[in-house]
């Protein structure tokens, strides 16, 4: 019983991990319809600042978490106004090529500055070690993790739901046209939200460092964790995409502890079903139109 | 001259053989004579070729895009291994096309789930199925060899008389020549009648559809046909190679492949061929200058492919080409961009 409940913790720490890292994917493609596989790249980017600022510049772990959002949302935004926007009409194809294109390079760019191993962070005492509550064995740091993704798809929420901003971004999700005849800056709104859901990334790439393994091939193995979220969450709202990331995070861990010969069957097969199933994702719409 | 003459005349126009295209497949036998040195990374190149025509069938004729292509191109290494392997069918000419048989019938059983949903639910599918198949494989090491992959194969003479050499000089030849026989196929495929509405459904299912074509029948056939392509390409790697390995099914090798068709062009057959040659050309060039990183250079250049967009670039290749041609042959025998747009 300890341990179903031990496992069901770290599945929902994964899960919300999962949902930080790819809620801003979702956002891209909800938005813009646009095909974004270089997301993971962001992710890593910020990972790797994280683990920088900490091991060798010796930045208290909880000081260098914001600076690995704000750098990574900064690259996103950099990105969007030189690159990305050039290829929001393009076809699909252009579009997966292009990230294509930007997870190779950032793959090799990581392993020529950083070295291609394994990169841990070194975390402070407090974050250390698990405790127990009622017999069920509490890892601090996914404890740390929860709280902290809890808090933040929270005010995602009520961002989405209370301020004009919000609105003006959920207007443009359904229907860009109609938005932008209404005077919303679309594509304005669309550069903040692309360097928020960056940013995300970034803050998500230095929180999975301790649970997902950080290393130069990040954007590749976890694409597909990304794009099972948002295409099996859809992009209508932001519960899809976390109910779909809690779902799969639950799964994983689940499936690594009572069949780990089948490895990640478990998960390409439930994405499969559900796709077949349901092609529109499991929760309304679908992200790509 | 009514409407449907007419078209049914540029279609056999288009059909008929070209100079060029006699040229080209004359300089590809041409050179297993010239560089007998470079079997190797030949026989590389036409396998990536025949693999990049699989998917150009459905990327440039029907508008799939696939990110998991390589899934058929692992079942048909691995199903030539185990044959060979085990010795259960010795002549390699017949284990071919029964490991591309292996190939088609999941093809056909994935068309299924292809032909559902949007470009996006298609990626998806298309990447979870060799994602799964790479996982699968890993799992039943017993069979598979794992992460060793299959080891020790040693292929028979082909038809009893032609032994695999050490040189690859076999190896090259037989793959040219299944390249050749496949791309006839292909060839006549592409500009049926059946080819012709495959090209109507990417251009517009809707509108098709409205005309009377089966689409999903189309797409299904389509689909299985390339999964057939695919699996051959896969059963020459292990071949011509004598290993099979979980990296069939990687991630990279499909990506890898939609850079060799977009380098070329899709929709017309030859730039799979054309962009193996100049891939594996870049690829060299890129692991001599930097061993490691090679894949930062690969990347760089589908970047710069796309930004600069991909008509325009095939429209300057072709540019003193054309000239050339304007001259000897006149002006209508100008070669033009192929309607490369999935």
């Amino acid at each position: 019983m300890t341990a179903i409940l031990t496992n069901l913790f770290d599945g929902v720490a994964y899960g919300m991990l999962l949902f930080v890292l790819a809620c801003g994917l979702a956002v891209t493609l909800g938005l813009m319809n646009f095909v974004n596989l270089a997301h993971g790249a962001f992710a890593m980017a910020g990972g790797y600042i994280c683990a920088v600022l900490v091991n060798q510049q010796g930045w208290p772990f909880f000081a260098a978490l914001p600076l690995a959002f704000v750098s990574a949302a900064a690259i996103g935004i950099v990105l969007e106004r030189t690159l990305y926007r050039h290829l929001y009409t393009r076809s699909h194809l252009d579009q997966v090529l292009f990230t294509i294109g930007l997870t190779f390079m950032s793959v090799a760019a990581v392993d020529y500055i950083q070295g291609s191993s394994r990169v841990f962070i070194n975390l402070p005492a407090a974050l250390q070690g698990q405790f127990d509550l009622f017999g069920v064995g509490i890892g601090r740091y996914r404890l740390m993790i929860i709280i902290i993704c809890g808090l933040l798809t929270i005010a995602l929420q009520l961002v989405l739901a209370k301020t004009r901003f919000g609105s003006r971004l959920r207007a443009a999700v359904d229907d860009p046209r109609a938005a932008s005849g209404l005077g919303i800056n679309v594509p304005q709104v669309f550069a903040f939200t692309f360097a928020f859901g960056c940013g995300l990334a970034g803050l998500g790439g230095a929180l999975s460092a301790e649970i997902l393994g950080l290393d130069p091939y990040f954007p590749l193995k976890f694409m597909i964790y990304f794009l099972i979220v948002v295409t099996v969450g859809g992009s209508s709202s932001i519960t899809g995409p976390f109910l779909a990331s809690l779902l799969l995070g639950i799964g994983d861990v689940a499936g690594k502890y009572y069949v780990p010969k089948m490895g990640p069957f478990v998960i390409y097969t439930m994405m499969i079903v559900i796709l077949i199933w349901r092609p529109n994702g499991l929760f309304g719409r679908t992200a790509a139109r | 001259m009514s409407a449907a003459s007419d078209v049914g005349y540029h279609a056999q126009r288009h059909a008929r053989w070209h100079y060029g295209e006699v040229a080209f497949w004359l300089i590809v036998l041409a050179c297993g004579f010239v560089f007998p040195s470079r079997y190797l990374i030949m026989t590389d190149i036409v396998r990536l070729a025949l693999f990049a025509m699989s998917l150009d069938l459905i990327l440039g004729y029907a508008g799939i895009v696939s990110l998991g292509h390589a899934a058929f191109f692992g079942v048909g290494a691995y199903g030539a291994g185990l044959l060979a392997l085990h010795g259960i069918i010795n002549e390699p000419v017949i284990a071919l096309v029964v490991a591309g048989l292996a190939a088609m019938v999941l093809g056909f059983a994935t068309s299924f789930l292809v032909i559902r949903g949007v470009d996006l639910t298609r990626l998806m599918v298309t990447l979870g199925i060799a994602l799964l198949l790479e996982a699968l494989a890993e799992r039943f090491s017993n069979i598979t060899g794992g992460t060793d992959g299959l080891q020790g194969i040693e292929m028979q003479p082909i038809f009893g008389t032609l032994a695999f050499d050490m040189f690859g000089k076999t190896g090259f030849f037989y793959s040219v020549a299944v390249l050749f026989v496949l791309f006839l196929l292909a060839r006549r495929i592409v500009h049926s009648p059946f080819g012709l509405s495959l090209r109507a459904i990417k251009n517009n299912p809707l509108r098709a559809a409205a005309i009377g074509i089966p689409v999903n029948r189309r797409l299904i056939a389509i689909y299985t046909l390339a999964a057939f392509y695919a699996g051959i390409a896969g059963a020459l790697f292990t071949q011509t190679t004598a290993i099979a390995s979980l990296d069939v099914f990687a991630f990279e090798r499909s990506a890898d492949l939609m850079l060799v068709l977009v380098i070329g062009g899709t929709g017309y057959l030859y730039g799979g061929l054309i962009g193996a040659v100049i891939f594996r050309i870049l690829q060299e060039w890129f692991s001599t200058i930097t061993p490691q990183y090679w894949q930062f250079w690969i990347g760089l250049v589908l970047v710069v492919i796309v930004l600069v967009g991909r008509q325009r670039l095939h429209r300057w290749v072709l540019f003193v080409p054309n000239l050339i041609i304007k001259q000897v042959a006149g002006r209508k025998a100008v070669v033009a961009v192929p309607e490369g747009d999935a």
